[in-house]
């Protein structure tokens, strides 16, 4: 019998931060950082030293982590984390702050996500990006993750009978989402047939599969529930969290994320259910991984996420809003940012304070990350739900 | 002696005179050291010549920007070359036998050419005898003392090596001095040496006379010397050329290329 | 199915010949394990001798139970193939050049999931056949056909760039006037390539394996003497940029050990021959070679020197032979090192007594130049890079890894 797991009660996540994105800058990713903290701290009537405790992740901070970047910001927190887990960082670090916060280690904890893209940042990235990597994927055509999600969508499609038709569904509901969004990369509608069209990148992949790297952050604080009352903050309670890493090590090939390990644990935790849930923010550099979430977190079965998107509206006026920015595949990928834009977002959403279109009547968004092609699939999941504050 | 000393510098100083105006002229006998040049083929197991190797040291480049050389290496008996008579064992304990304790006067001699092109050309195992030369003598004059006897053959204008060694399943068939030659050009005639246009100065097939490698084993064995290896002896009168032919001093050396010349009168 | 590659067309002056690059090369030592069963062309994997788990990519610890106990162990090469894609974009310089290019996810019979070079002969849910190749760079990398041999499989553009197929390829054999030169010449004829360049020296040594190589079609005979760098410099500018494969036959043995036989001459013509006529051979063709790299599907490939396993440990009985072989062997690795950026590859054979005059007082078993050819040259098709041959070698090769010490004192040849 496993210990019934801790509740969040009385921590929140507010202030929800982005530094606009841009295709390639020649700025640092400790700038990234150092503006996402400037805009946490304006935005949220802060003083730099009121924030006593740091996650931090980027993947461009090299050769510094989280370490040095206090130095560069000029900050002495009591508390600090680096979260290296790509994609999956915003959830982590929402855990681990959220924990630390519960138990006084610090008053208020800025979870920071950011990453600068210079011209040849990415290359040198994905040629570095893990010893197995380096080893035995690097080498086979140098695709970076475009021929490891590749694959992933080779098999599913073959194993499901999937159709880029079906993808291409929630590419363009997406697309529609990101439309109002200043930031975003992509700033023209989608259409399916662009979508089916578009050229050839790495089979099945076609463009508008493929997120594009950008430089950018998204940031959030965590802190308690009276906390933000007392500064006046909009927040969003967080209800269940979960993370899982190396989950099915003897699928062959991946078809499904740590998610479905967690799943019953991550709903009893929030004491909801998949139909409780208003919107949905998923982890999308690559369509294939949406499916997944879909999937493992309980909202079709697996197999089924091609026929779910066909029969739900996915923009933020529909009956399944997802990725109601237009997630990474409209607005880009920030690097690690790309691990925190959709708590970013619902918190947004959660709190009033949206950019975009509003999901209306808003009382749960469910925000599921997932990060680090170690090898030959995505190592590391995570999720969490939120709660609108009356909720 | 004062007017003997005089006569003997009017005599060194009419032969530059000669030499600078042209009237004895300077005939080179020698063959280009050349990486091509072949080497004398022998059983595989035994001890081989190195041929004539080149490799630059500098050539106005970043190993000497102001200088170009060659390193060189080769046998003694490369190219034309100077056997001196430590080469055979039958000359190994005579006295200055080697090329360092030679004695010098002995690389200017006088030059016998006997003219056996015509034979060689129809037989390329020609051996030149006792008897061809007497009858060069009765045209020419006796062999005079201290004289090379240089065996034209034109051998040296063929420049195919294979076709210089001229190698069969049974040896080379290459001309050279009969066996009974060479006791008699020692005793009767006092040579210096014997000279040839092949790669030795003896016939290819010597191997196989009844006194195996008679112009080695018998020169050598009286002091005598050999000059293989040489070119435009068609250019020299059958008596009165000058042969000049000295061997670097290498210490106990048993040859050398030699620059070797010929000073001919017109 | 793949087609047969078309005959080459002479190269057009006007185009630009392609410069070399380099598929990434940053490795980790343990991912070299993989490298040194590719040099032998094995399959062989790490296994757990505690637990028996197959692993991959290579590791130091079991990814199972842990234990440090893995040993490198031949492991069946099939499998099936879960996952494809061809890329049609990359991020490295060497993909882009030689782009669309194909991929698969393998799941090895023996376990683990591998990322492979996949030839365009597979189709999803195929059974494979999984080799260990090496790639330009001169890494290990997993390549996969189709579980039976295919008609024209080498002809396989992508895989071609892994392995050092002769066909359509000029090989120039140094050395080719000796009844080993004949034989290759005769197996590279018959492997498909385009033409045979064959060098001989000291033209005045009659040699019937010379007439046999010139009454062949696609052969052309050129001087061409080791000992000599005018020689080698002056065939480098008539064909260096036509030699793909370059064969090093070069061979001269004189029995005899250092004392025994104390002749600096004989040691001097040796190391003549096999190590200054190496470092002569490579360097006037090497850099033209390495320039001509990634010239098409018909480049500059491969180095091949053919060494006797006396390189690996001395045999005094042919005891400054072999210390002539061992240091021409140390020069092919700097050559190795100095071709990698052009993707020419170094290869070599390591071949045990052969049945020639020098060897006839060695006991059998001895290898015949007809038996030696096809399997040198098989191996350089295979793309793998030591190629040991004969039993002689085999063995030497096996007690060199058991006890180096035990055969040095017991060889005898």
């Amino acid at each position: 019998m496993v210990k019934k797991r801790q509740d969040y009660k009385g921590v929140v996540v507010c202030a929800p931060v982005t530094i606009p994105y841009s295709r390639y800058s020649i700025k640092s990713a400790h700038w990234f950082c150092g503006k996402a903290l400037a805009e946490l701290i304006t935005s949220s009537g802060l003083s730099k030293s009121d924030v006593d405790g740091y996650c931090i992740s980027s993947f461009t901070l090299s050769p510094d982590t989280a370490v040095g970047l206090m130095q560069y910001l000029g900050v002495t927190p009591r508390w600090l984390d680096h979260i290296p887990m790509g994609g999956a960082s915003g959830a982590v670090a929402l855990r681990r702050a959220a924990r630390a916060i519960q138990c006084g280690d610090a008053e208020i904890i800025a979870c920071i996500g950011g990453d600068t893209n210079h011209v040849d940042t990415f290359r040198e990235t994905i040629a570095t990006f893990s010893q197995f990597a380096n080893d035995a994927v690097y080498p086979y055509g140098s695709g970076g993750p475009n021929s490891s999600f590749a694959f992933l969508t080779d098999y599913y499609m073959k194993q499901f009978g999937t159709k880029r038709e079906d993808f291409g569904k929630m590419c363009v509901d997406q697309r529609t989402n990101a439309l109002p969004i200043p930031f975003a990369m992509m700033k023209k509608p989608l259409t399916i047939e662009e979508y089916l069209n578009a050229r050839v990148i790495a089979e099945p992949l076609r463009l508008f599969d493929c997120v594009m790297p950008c430089a950018g952050a998204d940031a959030f604080l965590v802190m308690t529930e009276d906390k933000a009352k007392s500064l006046g903050l909009s927040y969003a309670k967080i209800l269940a969290t979960i993370e899982r890493h190396n989950a099915f090590p003897d699928d062959p090939v991946q078809i499904r994320g740590g998610w479905a390990v967690d799943i019953d644990d991550f709903y009893n935790q929030a004491g909801i259910g998949p139909k409780d849930i208003d919107l949905m923010q998923a982890y999308d550099d690559y369509p294939i991984i949406c499916f997944m979430q879909l999937e493992d977190l309980g909202f079709c079965d697996k197999g089924e996420a091609g026929r779910f998107v066909q029969s739900h509206d996915l923009t933020t006026g529909g009956d399944f809003p997802f990725n109601t920015s237009g997630g990474q595949l409209s607005t880009g990928q920030a690097g690690a940012a790309g691990g925190y834009i959709g708590i970013v977002e619902t918190i947004r959403q959660l709190t009033d304070q949206v950019i975009g279109n509003t999901v209306e009547n808003a009382q749960h968004g469910l925000v599921s990350c997932f990060g680090m092609i170690n090898y030959d699939r995505g190592i590391c999941t995570s999720a969490a739900i939120f709660g609108r504050s009356t909720a | 002696m004062e007017k003997k000393q005089n006569e003997n510098e009017e005599t060194l100083s009419s032969l530059l005179g000669g030499i600078i105006n042209g009237g004895i002229q300077v005939i080179d006998l020698t063959m280009t050291l050349d990486q091509r040049t072949p080497t004398i083929v022998l059983p595989p197991e035994h001890g081989q010549s190195w041929p004539f190797r080149l490799e630059v040291i500098s050539k106005y480049d970043e190993r000497g920007p102001a200088t170009y050389w060659n390193n060189m290496s080769c046998g003694e008996h490369t190219g034309t070359h100077f056997d001196a008579p430590i080469h055979w064992i039958s000359g190994k304990d005579l006295p200055n036998n080697a090329t360092d304790t030679l004695p010098p006067d002995l690389f200017i001699a006088h030059a016998s050419v006997i003219d056996v092109s015509l034979e060689t050309k129809e037989d390329p195992d020609y051996l030149l005898t006792i008897e061809r030369i007497e009858e060069w003598e009765k045209i020419n004059g006796n062999i005079p003392v201290r004289s090379w006897v240089l065996m034209r053959t034109d051998w040296s204008k063929k420049t195919n090596p294979t076709e210089y060694l001229n190698h069969g399943d049974e040896g080379a068939n290459t001309p050279g001095p009969h066996p009974d030659l060479i006791p008699w050009l020692i005793e009767e005639r006092d040579v210096v040496g014997f000279g040839s246009e092949t790669v030795g100065t003896d016939a290819g097939q010597a191997a196989h006379f009844s006194h195996p490698f008679p112009c080695h084993h018998l020169m050598h064995g009286a002091g005598r010397c050999g000059l293989p290896a040489l070119i435009n002896l068609d250019l020299l009168p059958a008596q009165g050329a000058v042969v000049v032919a000295a061997p670097l001093k290498i210490r106990q050396g048993s040859g050398s290329p030699v620059r070797a010349l010929a000073l001919v009168g017109k | 199915m793949i087609k047969a590659l078309p005959h080459p067309k002479w190269k057009d002056p006007r185009v630009r010949t392609r410069k070399p690059s380099m598929p990434p090369g940053n490795r980790s030592r343990e991912a070299q394990g993989l490298l040194s069963m590719a040099a032998r062309g094995r399959f062989a994997l790490q296994v757990c001798s505690n637990c028996g788990a197959v692993q991959y990519p290579p590791r130091q610890l079991c990814g199972k139970c842990l234990s440090e106990e893995l040993s490198w162990q031949d492991v069946s090469n099939k499998g099936t193939l879960l996952a494809e894609t061809t890329l049609q974009h990359s991020n490295d310089i060497y993909f882009r050049d030689r782009l669309p290019w194909k991929l698969g996810i393998v799941v090895a019979d023996v376990g683990p999931s591998m990322v492979v070079h996949l030839s365009s002969d597979c189709k999803q849910g195929d059974k494979v056949r999984l080799a260990l190749s090496i790639d330009a760079a001169g890494n290990a990398v997993v390549t996969a056909r189709p579980e039976k041999p295919t008609s024209n499989e080498k002809d396989d553009l992508q895989l071609r760039e892994m392995e050092f197929d002769p066909k359509h390829r000029r090989p120039l054999i140094v050395d080719g006037k000796t009844e080993m030169g004949l034989e290759l010449t005769k197996a590279f004829l018959s492997a498909g390539a385009r033409h045979v360049f064959v060098g001989y020296a000291k033209p005045w040594y009659e040699s019937q394996y010379l007439e046999e190589i010139k009454k062949l079609d696609k052969v052309s005979v050129y001087p061409l003497d080791v000992t000599d760098t005018d020689s080698v410099e002056e065939l480098v500018s008539m064909i260096g940029d036509k030699v793909e494969i370059m064969v090093n036959n070069s061979y001269h043995l004189r029995p005899g050990g250092l004392i025994d036989r104390f002749d600096i001459n004989t040691a001097h013509d040796e190391m003549e021959i096999h190590y200054y006529g190496l470092m002569r051979l490579a360097g006037c063709f090497g850099p033209v070679m390495r320039a001509m790299g990634a010239d098409g599907h018909h480049s500059a490939t491969a180095w091949l020197n053919i060494f006797s396993a006396y390189a690996w440990i001395n045999n005094p009985a042919v005891g400054t032979y072999s210390a002539s072989q061992a240091a021409a062997l140390s020069l092919s690795q700097c050559l190795r090192a100095e071709l990698t950026p052009g993707g020419v590859r170094v290869v070599n054979t390591f071949i045990g007594p052969i049945e020639d005059e020098w060897h006839q007082l060695a006991p059998p078993p001895k290898l015949l130049p007809a038996t030696i050819a096809p399997r040198i040259v098989s191996g350089l098709s295979k793309g793998i890079e030591d190629i040991p041959i004969g039993a002689v070698a085999e063995e030497i090769l096996e007690r060199l890894s058991e006890n180096p010490k035990e055969i040095e004192r017991t060889i005898k040849l």
